[in-house]
């Protein structure tokens, strides 16, 4: 039987964390589940400890920037509500 | 050495992004099945705590929230960017829309004692009813100061310096603690409740309140008698040339 992979604990973590963070993507929860899909599953076969490692930073900041992608697009939407004195020019 | 405690109050919501929907008998608005969230000011109030806590001026941050069973999921939330432990005070469904400013001021103000809490940060309104009253009352079911409209924080001692943002600028106060603090958008990002924090966040506790036990009573006089769409933006209309321009604004009375 082969070995599991020591990474494939961090890459499920990963994935999970991902699937998380998708449920608020502005063009729907199903639309993301599927690409992320895809992007997991096209790098299925890389088996070098330093590749895997370096997609799981990929992966990591794709989550900081999904993060601060939700933040400025709330802030943007309060600030069009609330503040509509601020940006008369707009 | 911080020997304060901050009682920071957050109300779930429907989503801001969901396109609100009024029932046709025009009680209130569709809320079954509709994504809820944290209130996005209380989502600030909540970060300006736990940052309080992190520079180690704040002992312990609770957060509070008042209504249905679900609002465990928003203190959850709460919990989960960093707030100590939680608070539910457990008002039925079916009751749940008497809940306004007045009677949630008057939970907070009984928790604010009963915990001894020295600060409490609230979000200086709610995105549904756009009430802008809690904070207010709170501070004045206390007797404490209060600064409302924060834009910016610092606490020396018993000190608390609050900027605040008013029409055409800004004002600075300063107030003696304990006091109430309500945030406004420009405080502070607050930061994002992560799958990994949201699972920590469930060790924490929540304890669960009536607001009977805290001798607070939820019913309210105020009725609701029709809630009702915005006007629609009607269409507008090209024109071909400036004649035709002053021609049709003298026709709408605007010249």
């Amino acid at each position: 039987m082969k070995m599991a992979n020591p990474l494939r604990g961090e890459v499920l973590t990963l994935y999970k964390n991902l699937l998380y963070v998708g449920r608020e993507y502005p063009k729907g929860a199903d639309y993301f589940k599927r690409r992320l899909k895809a992007a997991f599953l096209k790098n299925k076969d890389v088996k070098d400890p330093e590749k895997i490692r370096e997609l799981i930073a990929r992966g990591e900041f794709v989550i900081k920037e999904l993060e601060a992608l939700y933040f400025l697009r709330k802030y943007r939407a309060m600030k069009q509500r609330y503040h509509l004195e601020d940006d008369k020019t707009k | 050495m911080a020997e304060l405690r901050a009682l920071v109050g957050v109300k779930r919501v429907i989503d801001y992004a969901v396109k609100i929907r009024v029932k046709p008998d025009k009680t209130g608005v569709v809320t079954d099945g509709v994504k809820h969230s944290m209130n996005p000011f209380c989502e600030i109030a909540v970060e300006e705590a736990v940052r309080l806590k992190e520079k180690k001026l704040v002992k312990e941050v609770i957060a509070v929230s008042c209504g249905p069973k679900q609002c465990q999921e928003t203190i959850r939330t709460a919990l989960a960017m960093g707030a100590d432990r939680g608070i539910h005070v457990e008002v039925p469904e079916s009751e749940a829309e008497q809940l306004g400013p007045l009677q949630v001021s008057r939970v907070l103000a009984a928790l604010a004692q009963k915990e001894k809490a020295g600060l409490v940060l609230l979000g200086k309104q709610a995105i549904d009813d756009d009430c802008n009253q809690t904070g207010q009352m709170t501070a004045a079911m206390l007797d404490w100061p209060q600064g409302t409209f924060a834009s910016k924080l610092s606490l020396e001692g018993d000190k608390l310096t609050v900027e605040r943002e008013i029409d055409g600028g800004l004002e600075t106060i300063r107030l003696k603690l304990p006091a109430v603090v309500t945030a406004d958008l420009r405080l502070n990002e607050p930061r994002y409740a992560t799958l990994p924090n949201i699972m920590k966040a469930k060790k924490k506790k929540i304890e669960v309140v009536k607001p009977g036990d805290l001798g607070v009573d939820t019913s309210s006089r105020i009725s609701v008698l029709s809630v009702e769409d915005p006007p629609q933006r009607t269409a507008g209309l090209k024109v071909e040339t400036s004649e035709d321009l002053v021609a049709r604004l003298k026709e709408a009375g605007h010249v």
